[in-house]
């Protein structure tokens, strides 16, 4: 029982991780990109196209990652080089991309779709509970964690990462430096794009290997806000990733248990009001916020000359 | 550059004037609720769109608007259909009724189709389809298929109709097996298919072998093939999702309805009615009985067959689930009880939310 | 070559006058391509579109209707960013304003006065306000990201909408469908000037006027503008952030639920469980596109309710999926944010001479 639901958790909490790490990348370099969804959704479409005219699932990942890309790319011109408003950016983005994503998925309603395969370890996946829940999922999940150990790794023990987190406290100083802002900003964002045309792929090739419009159905604004819920900490973003997927699937079970008997808009409410709570918590704290927000977060840069 | 705007101006009027014209007699107009992409609710009422398309050839011409929201702007779109000459306008969504009946007063001369609803005017028909006898259907299905003797449902929110049919599936599956228990779980929306999927993954963790859904996507089939599990397809035939795990599916099949009002329409013999069909006028039909063995697809069948010779799922005896009657043995209850239910039958394992 | 930036000196008027336009004609370019891409006739399709929504006397009354909210609600969401406070949750302050002030009409139908109304909208102001100072307090006693607040509660207000109408605010005579009552005529938006109009649209106007003098003219709206850009010579001037926050919020939350009550007393009459089609959302972009200025709002609310309207026009008539119309909407969000980058500053192209210890890093 419990391990079928830590299976379940892993499910929804899987995308979400990976598209908040990508933002939190992008948010360390001083960017916000509030058009996380729309990259989400067409790296969805994408995904999802591939996979199903060249039979490859790992084509249409790899897909899903360019498309993701290229939005960003979008997003990255207006605000890095034409220093366009980045809230307003992001909520073109967006806007953009769950339409663009509709257009392009028409030709794919009613199409099963292409499941990425659960790897399978001889010995190791046949270990009871550990084996299930560790060992024998699919690539993306172990994907998932390789990115967030990667992040945490280069952002706090690489020199790459001194320089992005430099970028993003302070950019006078960084430019002054003689570290290019606007290159590193640009890379931090096509990242970050990437990532959330992982987290599309992940839902339309493995969490429900299908396309239907709109699938991804908000969760690029809930990995919006498991980034300042992490406080910009990598490994904190997965706790919060699988916070909120348990808070989730637990509301199903409950009511599938009949534990409780209160108005289900209530219970489906309850991840919001959770995420608030935990960003209310985290953020009260002074000390531990000031430290890790990028200081120049939203706020762009023109080199002057 | 004058010349050019003057050349641009010409060109829009000429395609102004052009598109005013159209050959066909009638024009059948459509709005509905979600994107024709949905594979569900809209998606079938399209497909009945395109019937009348085929039917009719050049003689009708249809238009639609899809994921047109309830409120002010579905009484837009209506509107304009009505301004821009649709002789019939099908309103596909419940929550389409008050601007329905509110258009169609400004435009007696169009005739106006409002599916789910009540209220209806001389040039406002309503129409509906008794989904639940299609849902007493798989809950036989079910309950001869269950292993463990408990069924997931996925429902949407606690209307009518969706209490209906739980009650239908529940009453379907204490036919076979008395003791059949039945968990429900409300996830408040219909149309998300990773809360449906995890949804589905829940009630198959806590022991249902049978999962079931009133919500519209095939994200619940897909995780009953996956867990080895079955289920049911909702609205259309979602086969090709669950080779393995689809039973059989209730499709809501609006094509005949549709045909037959647009030719009324072209006849001249139109009238306002609440029409309200099931399996036996085929706007409820039943996809293949697949993955069954032979003796319970024969019993589906039989008791299709027994539905479309007129008998009512909700005959009695028919007990509350605070054990009081419902309907006495032998007698149906009215439509108005089923189209109006808040009540759960005896058995189901789920406070109905109030 | 790349691109390079060079600041003007002042803002260039010229571009500042230019630049929709420029922005409008990309788009309409843009959407030529898509339309004949998608096999329809570009001229035909731009057409539909962009101008004949303006052609007919009810597609123009439909415009201004559907704009109503949207500049509404834009001119609140302005006053926020002006003064740096990201409040994208006016979705869920209009829903709220809505339920506050349905619960006259809806819980004392008899209480038919001329008070009604007013007492109505007063109530809808007040719930929108409300809900908006949530995220505003939790941004300054506990420093919360408000953008975040702000958008979880859209998802609470919405369910706490679907919850009242499914469950104690249901029609006691509506056949447990999911819907309220509907309102009495005291409780309802009266239609002026002829019934072209709902009373809604003339409010708002005044509204919209009132907020750019306080914006050009007065103290406070010189407060806002210089918090919102630079918050450290704010607080010399005496200006507190803190108070400016609450204000703001309050102020675009009152105004989204004066929208949201004004919306449901006019088109429905009645709460059902969903009432905004995306006003609060789509007010985001209206409030971009106007500039943050209530004039400009008024003229962006238009444009956009005329690009919905134009949707579905092309929708209807050339059977073009309504997706077309959103990718139009963001392309011209797009291409606006773009030309609006012409009047801060000068684009030059420049060859590839990059001064030194430009490229050596990273």
């Amino acid at each position: 029982m419990f391990e079928a639901v830590l299976l379940t958790v892993i499910t929804a909490a899987t995308p979400l991780l990976i598209a908040a790490v990508g933002e939190l990348v992008v948010e360390r370099s001083g960017v916000l990109n509030l058009g996380v969804e729309g990259m989400m959704i067409m790296g969805a479409v994408v995904g999802f196209a591939v996979a199903n005219q060249t039979g490859s699932g790992a084509l249409g990942v790899v897909a899903a990652i360019a498309a993701g890309m290229a939005m960003s790319v979008l997003f990255g011109f207006l605000v890095l080089s034409l220093v366009a408003n980045q809230v307003a950016t992001g909520l073109a983005l967006t806007i953009l991309g769950v339409g663009f994503s509709g257009l392009i998925g028409e030709a794919f309603i009613g199409v099963p779709g292409l499941k990425i395969p659960s790897l399978y370890i001889p010995g190791l996946s046949d270990i009871p509970f550990i084996g299930p829940v560790f060992f024998q999922q699919d690539a993306i999940v172990y994907l998932g964690f390789a990115l967030v150990a990667g992040v945490a790794y280069t952002l706090f023990r690489t020199r790459i990462g001194l320089v992005l987190r430099a970028v993003g406290d302070n950019h006078a100083s960084a430019h002054a430096l003689g570290y290019s802002v606007i290159k590193v900003r640009f890379m931090a964002v096509l990242f970050g794009g990437a990532c959330a045309g992982l987290a599309g792929a992940y839902m339309s090739l493995a969490y429900t290997p299908q396309w239907v419009e709109n699938m991804t159905a908000g969760r690029g604004w809930i990995a919006l806000a498991l980034v300042v819920f992490s406080s910009w900490l990598p490994l904190r973003v997965v706790a919060g990733a699988y916070l909120f997927g348990a808070v989730s699937v637990l509301n199903l079970h409950a009511q599938a248990h009949e534990m409780l008997n209160i108005p289900s808009q209530l219970l489906s409410s309850l991840p919001y009001l959770a995420t608030i709570l935990v960003l209310v918590l985290i953020s009260a704290n002074r000390r531990l916020t000031l430290v890790n927000t990028p200081a120049c977060l939203g706020k762009p840069f023109v080199p002057d000359r | 550059m004058k010349s050019l705007l003057k050349a641009t101006v010409a060109a829009f009027a000429l395609v102004a004037a052009g598109s005013a014209a159209s050959a066909a007699d009638v024009k059948a107009c459509f709005i509905y609720v979600g994107p024709v992409g949905d594979f569900g609710w809209s998606y079938q009422h399209d497909q009945g769109r395109l019937a009348v398309e085929a039917e009719f050839g050049d003689k009708v011409e249809t238009a639609y608007l899809e994921s047109v929201p309830e409120g002010p702007d579905a009484e837009r779109a209506i509107e304009r259909f009505a301004r821009e000459g649709c002789n019939i306008i099908f309103t596909t969504s419940f929550g389409y009724m008050n601007q329905t009946i509110k258009v169609a007063k400004k435009f007696p001369d169009v005739k106006f189709e409002h599916a789910t609803g009540y209220k209806t005017a001389d040039n406002v028909a309503t129409y509906n389809s008794k989904f639940h006898q299609g849902r007493y259907i798989i809950g036989q299905i079910a309950a001869k298929q269950s292993k463990t003797g408990v069924a997931g449902y996925i429902a949407s929110f606690p209307i009518p109709e969706v209490v209906a049919g739980i009650n239908a599936f529940l009453l379907g599956a204490q036919s076979v097996n008395p003791d059949f228990k039945l968990k429900v779980v409300w996830v408040n929306t219909w149309f998300d298919p990773g809360k449906e999927a995890d949804a589905a993954k829940a009630l198959v963790d806590q022991g249902a072998d049978i999962i079931t859904q009133h919500t519209d996507s095939t994200a619940p089939l897909q995780v009953a093939q996956e867990r080895g599990v079955h289920g049911f397809g909702q609205a259309s035939d979602m086969i090709n999702f669950a080779k393995d795990a689809q039973y059989t599916a209730i499709i809501d099949d609006w094509a005949p309805y549709y045909v037959e009002r647009v030719q009324e329409v072209l006849d001249g013999t139109w009238k306002s009615e609440s029409t309200w069909d099931g399996l036996a006028e085929g706007h409820v039909v039943m996809a293949p009985y697949t993955n069954l063995p032979e003796d319970v697809a024969e019993m589906a069948e039989a008791t299709e067959a027994k539905i479309k010779g007129g008998w009512e799922p909700f005959t009695g005896p028919i007990t509350k689930q605070d054990g009081s009657v419902a309907a006495e043995t032998g007698v149906p209850l009215d439509d108005g009880a089923i189209l109006g239910m808040n009540w759960y039958v005896q058995g189901v394992d789920d406070q109905l939310p109030q | 070559m790349r691109l390079e930036l060079v600041k003007r000196k002042e803002r260039s008027h010229k571009m500042a006058m230019l630049s929709p336009i420029i922005a409008i004609g990309l788009t309409a370019l843009a959407a030529a391509i898509i339309f004949a891409v998608s096999g329809h006739n570009p001229l035909e399709g731009l057409y539909k579109f962009f101008v004949e929504p303006l052609t007919q006397q009810w597609s123009l009354q439909a415009t201004i209707a559907k704009a109503t909210p949207l500049v509404l609600i834009g001119c609140g969401l302005a006053v926020c960013y002006l003064s740096n406070n990201w409040n994208i949750g006016a979705e869920g302050q209009f829903i709220v304003g809505a339920l506050f002030g349905s619960a006259l009409p809806i819980l004392l139908p008899d209480f038919e006065s001329g008070a009604t109304l007013p007492l109505m909208l007063v109530f809808g102001a007040l719930g929108g306000a409300l809900w908006a100072l949530i995220p505003a307090v939790l941004k300054n006693w506990f420093n919360t990201n408000e953008i975040l607040t702000s958008l979880m509660l859209v998802y609470v207000a919405s369910l706490m909408l679907d919850y009242l109408v499914r469950g104690p605010w249901r029609d006691p005579d509506g056949y447990n469908f999911p819907e309220s009552r509907m309102f009495s005529d005291a409780a309802t938006m009266p239609d002026v000037f002829g019934g072209t109009m709902s009373l809604s649209t003339p409010i708002t106007i005044v509204i919209a006027l009132i907020l750019a003098v306080v914006l050009a003219k007065t103290l406070k709206g010189f407060e806002i503008r210089v918090m919102g850009e630079s918050p450290r010579a704010g607080s010399f001037a005496g200006f507190s952030a803190k108070r400016l926050t609450l204000f703001s919020f309050a102020l675009a939350g009152g105004l989204a639920g004066l929208a949201g009550t004004m919306e449901v007393s006019g088109g429905l009459n009645q709460l059902l469980p969903t009432i905004s089609p995306g006003y609060g959302f789509t007010a985001i972009i209206v409030a971009f596109l106007g500039r943050l200025n209530p004039i400009g709002i008024i003229i962006a609310g238009f444009v956009l309710a005329l690009s919905y309207i134009g949707g579905e026009g092309v929708q209807s008539a050339m059977g073009v999926s309504n997706k077309i119309a959103s990718v139009i909407q963001g392309l011209l969000l797009f291409f606006v944010l773009a030309c609006d980058t012409l009047i801060l500053y000068r684009i030059r192209l420049v060859s590839h001479h990059a001064p030194a210890g430009e490229t050596s890093h990273v």
